[in-house]
């Protein structure tokens, strides 16, 4: 295996470092008018927020290796693999404000992100991801394209039936689908070895007749390689894969959530599995770059998101009427 | 001995109530556990009853509807929770086609003593697959009673009806209305509760605000903004009934209809889409009954037939609420 450019590796930092800036500024924000006592319905992001912190290599590690034209589904926590794959994030974030210069005009909001320039979209629904991809997959071949499609769904979507049902729908019609399980330990409260009836996902790879890998997110350079290989296979037309990456929850299922159910070892555990720290001192071991380079890096990226913040903050929001437009197309 | 309780201790001590008296009686499903429910539905019931009990399920739920299906035709009397109605496309068929059918198809041979228990609502900025309604859906179907309290005194006793009901009930609550805290929710929701058990009938509506101009016919967080409009129509001298439907199957038809009868005049308010649902099916149900003459057409407001947007903006505008009816009763007279 050839080693991975350095020319990789900061890229990849870098997409990192944006996703986790990127949500830890989102966090913040989502409090604004939500303190002191917290109100779901109040502040600049309304509603619900599920946030990636400690994610972002299983994002950032298997959408290098996408084009445009290759398809994300993605999952109710997807701003990580939004950002990976590319999606504007002037717009995404307009979207998250509820804004009229976001995605979807205010429409969506953050569970339901499209952007078709990329080929990016989420659903707030458990296991929804799964056979959206197996239909991209299908066009892929009827189309006699190479593109490939990656649906991403946590450890807890891994027991609908919508996994195992596509799994075997691809694995028969040798479609170019790579299934990505975050397994993140936990299914909102429930964690994952009282949900699931074995320790690993890719197990279940065997039953459906796919390689079924499991890699450890801590290491963003492990993901990248085994993603190459499963994007690839798909890309040769030899059918799917099922990836299973294991991901270190930083924050509350969502925004609010009290975590009275988490021990706090496991927290404090997956602080201790950081991606980003860890390939931030490879950068620095290998001298890839020094303290000076990375610091003038995390600024240029905090100056962008806060360009964007304030872009989203300040757009306007949607004409109320606005709401009974598109249920159908016309034209 | 009553006080005041959120709608959603209520619900949670009718469950703990009736598992103590019936050891038939558990609960099963997503985060019901260590959670106690996202909406607390099930607060407290892990620690009492422990986790043979009180299931957290994986997310499976054709797995555990069905499940309680399986559990009820042995005489269990299961207790099953998904998170939010918007979810249950992925366990239809169960809900559907076996637990509504069973009774009928075996000419009651079965029993399927199951509470099915789930949030609606929104107001709160959730979007499309978060905030619906979607209980019409359901009453749509022969074979499940369903039922939507509107308070905690309500929800109680209805969860206990429920619970001790030979039939299939989907339970819904309003997130709305549970008084979490971090949710918004009309203070008048939390009112006294009695510590010891009670039931309210199935099938059986409520006349919250007494009136003579007008009916106007709701359910869940609606009742709220028919009350609130209520009031500030009074100042413009119209004197409006206020009628919680607290059931949906069975329907309270009499109530509606002598209500219509003494009053002449209908508007119904529904959080649930427009078409092909509860207001259409009430409406349908007073003017098909000849010896109702109403003074003005039957008029109605519910979520107008697009999906829940984000944007606060947005939901604001399509949302029914207190001044949407103001404006519709105007036209009215």
């Amino acid at each position: 295996m050839a080693e991975i450019s350095n020319e990789i590796l900061l890229e990849m930092y870098k997409k990192m470092y944006m996703i986790r800036t990127y949500e830890e500024t989102l966090g913040a924000i989502y409090y604004e008018g939500k303190t002191p006592a917290f109100d779901i319905s109040k502040g600049p992001i309304p509603g619900e927020l599920h946030l990636s912190s400690g994610q972002e290599s299983s994002a950032v590690g298997i959408c290098r290796h996408l084009r445009p034209e290759d398809a994300v589904v993605g999952t109710h926590r997807a701003n990580h693999f939004a950002i990976a794959k590319g999606v504007d994030l002037r717009k995404m974030t307009a979207e998250i404000f509820g804004k009229a210069t976001g995605l979807s005009r205010g429409k969506g909001g953050h569970m339901h992100l499209f952007d078709t320039n990329v080929n990016f979209s989420c659903s707030g629904i458990v296991g929804a991801s799964f056979p959206q991809a197996t239909g991209v997959g299908i066009a892929a071949k009827m189309q006699g394209k190479d593109y490939v499609a990656v649906a991403v769904g946590g450890d807890g979507a891994a027991n609908q039936g919508t996994f195992h049902e596509s799994l075997n729908l691809a694995a028969a019609w040798k479609l170019p689908v790579i299934f990505v399980i975050e397994d993140n330990g936990w299914a909102i409260s429930v964690p994952k070895n009282v949900s699931t009836s074995i320790d690993r996902n890719t197990e279940r790879a065997k039953g459906y007749g796919i390689p079924g890998v499991y890699v450890d997110g801590e290491d963003v350079i492990a993901v990248y390689e085994v993603a190459k290989e499963a994007v690839e296979r798909a890309r040769r037309g030899e059918g799917p894969s099922l990836i299973e990456v294991r991901v270190y929850r930083f924050r509350g299922h969502f925004e609010g959530d009290p975590q009275l159910y988490r021990p706090k070892e496991d927290l404090e555990e997956a602080k201790s599995r950081d991606p980003l720290t860890k390939l931030q001192n490879k950068l620095l071991e290998r001298h890839i770059v020094d303290e000076a380079k990375l610091t003038a890096i995390k600024k240029e990226i905090e100056d962008e998101i806060k360009s964007i913040i304030d872009f989203a903050r300040e757009s306007p929001y949607p004409e109320p009427q606005e709401a009974l437009e598109n249920v159908f197309h016309r034209g | 001995m009553a006080r005041k309780l959120p709608m959603y201790l209520a619900i949670s001590e009718a469950i703990a109530q009736e598992m103590e008296r019936d050891p038939s009686v558990f609960v099963m499903g997503e985060d019901v556990g260590a959670y106690g429910g996202i909406f607390g539905a099930t607060n407290g019931l892990l620690q009492k009853f422990g986790p043979e009990m009180v299931k957290d399920t994986p997310i499976s739920e054709s797995a555990f509807f069905g499940a309680a299906l399986g559990a009820a035709s042995k005489g269990m009397r299961p207790i099953a929770e998904l998170m939010f109605v918007d979810f249950f496309g992925v366990a239809m068929d169960q809900i559907y086609n076996h637990i509504a059918k069973a009774h009928y198809m075996s000419n009651g041979q079965v029993k399927m003593p199951i509470v099915i228990t789930t949030a609606i609502g929104g107001g709160y900025s959730d979007a499309a697959q978060h905030s619906q309604c979607l209980y019409a859906l359901f009453a749509h179907v022969p074979g499940l009673k369903i039922v939507i309290p509107s308070n905690s005194y309500d929800a109680k006793g209805l969860m206990i009806s429920s619970i001790r009901d030979d039939n299939p009930v989907m339970y819904f609550f309003h997130k709305g209305l549970m008084g979490l805290g971090w949710m918004p929710s009309p203070e008048e929701a939390a009112v006294d509760v009695p510590e010891e058990p009670y039931t309210i009938p199935i099938g059986k509506a409520n006349i919250v605000k007494e009136g003579k101009d007008l009916t106007i016919v709701t359910i869940s967080r609606m009742v709220y903004e028919a009350l609130w409009a209520a009031k500030e129509l009074e100042k413009d001298g119209i004197s409006a009934e206020v009628i919680d439907l607290r059931t949906l199957v069975p329907l309270d038809k009499e109530t509606v209809i002598s209500s219509v009868k003494k009053t002449g005049r209908l508007l119904v308010v529904d959080e649930d889409y427009l078409s092909y649902g509860m207001t259409g099916e009430i409406i349908a149900s007073v003017v098909e009954q000849n010896e109702v003459s109403l003074k003005t057409p039957p008029a109605r407001i519910a979520y107008p037939d697009v999906p829940v947007p984000y944007s606060r903006v947005l939901e604001k505008f399509v949302l029914p609420d207190k001044d949407k009816i103001i404006q519709k009763v105007k036209t009215m007279f």
